[in-house]
């Protein structure tokens, strides 16, 4: 599938913003949902809305098969072992607080080290750092290359016997990095740790497979993939979320109450409490169908292209400076930069005024943006809706946004 | 939209304002000090204001963040100087009524921040402005 017939599904993009086309820059935030998954949300809402595992009605088990369907796709889109091994949730972030809760809190005592990266999402920074602080533990950073990349050498070195949790990201989401992950789960285990991933970022751009990276935890969010926001995702090794406690007690996830006490339905269902988000989970299988009918490959393969255009492009212009790696192949789909004498939202400003949308700030990465010495930078990050046109007219943009700087000096 | 429309925006007194900050640094004798950041785009501003007797004698600004943020602290830092506590308050409420493009009470000249009324057409560039402003306040309500 070309390009121009991917765009031709998402309605969003044929629009104009301030007066041009909307060139839309912005999808490690949130990306834009292809019409199959719009269709999707609007065919359950109309045709069979209904709660789940409980109705013995028609329109109960449509909605069942709907939800418990879209599992077996996350199953397979990320080839986990067991379908008991994903449970639906919120979204990243409410699943690494899933495990720092029922995972932290049973396991990790006082004395105890989280090892985590400078690059981290802060929701995969704070809830270690509340775990840290419940038990007395210690966090633990991996410092970062120049170019904005960990090394297997430097997490070796960070993580000791004392290591419980190690948690990185696999993609990060301000330098566009893809870490080891599979030799940092090894050294993890090496050392006893469990390994947790923040797969935000990755999971939306190439293949996960979660058996060969040999996670523990893996975690990433719908909206950043083409589902509603709203659905996340947790895998969780079986033999792992067996012994956990769930986090959320109430309706759906019970098995039998007593008064004084009560027990857990299997999994996956004991971590999803109450009214699951139905819709999102469905609208989150009709956007895994669509990825894998363009297939994650050609998606990957189409970003590495953007990429690269874009570092060359963007480097032409005098005064930018650009951060994460310069090899366009260790990296995503993404370019953060700052412009000499532009404040990083005097830039997204402008840029809005023609059309195209980026993001200006410190990217919920706030020890990141310390460490690169900076305390705000811009972010214009592609997906598989995107073409070297785009990246044409925001190299334009960026050009005039620096002649209308010095002009107005 | 096109780049005109950003003149509204980007006056040239906001810029030299940005370049050229009146009142930057810290005051070692200040009586109010106040930090504040707007935590959804990493702008902050620590604010130093020597206030005696109700009157504001000398006001301070550092930090970091966009043009319309860094303008408005230096605008507001040249303005409050001299002014009763009371006064500023008002303006600062007059400034706040401006940014959302409301009807505002201009009994009270703004001077050089009459430059940031464009600012009310970029609604996402609101809080920028209004970011020292909001110290400002957060300072005399705690004192």
């Amino acid at each position: 599938m070309n390009t121009k017939d991917i765009r031709s599904y998402f309605p969003i993009l044929h629009q104009e913003v301030n007066g041009h086309p909307l060139v839309y820059l912005d999808s490690a935030a949130t990306s834009q949902k292809p019409i199959q998954v719009i269709e999707a949300l609007e065919k359950y809402y109309k045709e069979y809305n209904s709660n789940v595992h409980r109705g013995v009605h028609t329109l109960g088990t449509k909605a069942t098969d709907g939800y418990e369907g879209a599992r077996d796709k996350v199953q397979s889109f990320i080839n986990a072992k067991a379908r008991e091994e994903i449970v639906f949730t919120r979204g990243t972030t409410t699943s690494l607080n899933t495990v720092a809760r029922g995972y932290g809190d049973l396991y990790v005592e006082a004395g105890d080290e989280i090892v985590i990266s400078y690059m981290e999402h802060h929701s995969n920074i704070i809830p270690w750092q509340q775990l840290a602080k419940r038990k007395g533990a210690t966090l633990k950073y991996v410092p970062l290359q120049q170019d904005g990349t960990i090394t297997v050498e430097d997490v070796q070195a960070t993580v000791t016997e004392n290591t419980k949790i190690v948690s990185i990201m696999h993609v990060s989401n301000v330098l566009g990095s893809i870490n080891p992950i599979k030799e940092i789960s090894a050294i993890a285990h090496a050392h006893g740790a469990i390994m947790v991933v923040d797969g935000a970022q990755s999971s939306p751009h190439m293949k996960v497979d979660v058996q060969d990276l040999d996670c523990d935890f893996f975690a990433f969010s719908g909206h950043k993939m083409g589902a509603p926001t709203g659905i996340g995702v947790l895998y969780g090794k079986q033999a792992l979320l067996e012994k956990m406690e769930p986090v959320e007690f109430g309706g759906e996830m019970i098995d039998f109450v007593g008064l004084q006490e009560s027990t857990w339905k299997e999994l996956p269902w004991k971590f999803e409490g109450g009214t699951p988000i139905i819709a999102g989970a469905i609208g989150l299988g009709a956007a895994i169908d669509f990825l894998q009918e363009i297939g994650l490959d050609a998606i990957e393969a189409h970003e590495h292209k953007l990429a690269a255009y874009a570092l060359e492009k963007m480097q032409t212009i005098p005064g930018m400076q650009i951060f994460g790696p310069m090899d366009p192949m260790k990296r995503t789909g993404l370019v953060t930069f700052t412009m000499d004498e532009v404040h990083p939202h005097d830039v997204a400003t402008v840029l809005d005024t023609q059309g195209i949308a980026v993001r200006a700030g410190h990217h919920c990465a706030q020890p990141l943006m310390k460490y690169l010495n900076v305390s705000s930078t811009a972010r214009a990050s592609f997906y598989l809706y995107n073409t070297e046109e785009e990246i044409d007219q925001l190299t334009t943009a960026l050009l005039k946004t620096k002649e209308y700087f010095s002009d107005v000096f | 939209m096109s780049f005109n429309n950003l003149d509204q925006l980007y006056r040239q007194v906001i810029m030299d304002h940005y370049k050229n900050p009146r009142n930057k640094g810290s005051l070692e004798d200040g009586t109010l000090t106040i930090d504040m950041n707007n935590p959804t785009c990493g702008d902050r501003i620590h604010l130093t204001m020597n206030v005696e007797n109700g009157v504001v004698k000398d006001a301070k600004f550092d930090g970091d963040g966009c043009s319309i943020s860094m303008a408005s602290a230096s605008m507001m830092t040249q303005i409050i100087k001299g002014k009763k506590i009371e006064v500023a308050m008002k303006m600062s409420a007059i400034f706040s009524d401006m940014m959302q493009g409301k009807d505002y009470d201009d009994s009270i000249d703004l001077g050089d921040l009459e430059a940031l009324q464009g600012v009310a057409k970029f609604p996402a560039r609101i809080k920028c402005a209004t970011l020292p402003w909001k110290a400002m306040e957060k300072g005399v309500k705690e004192s």
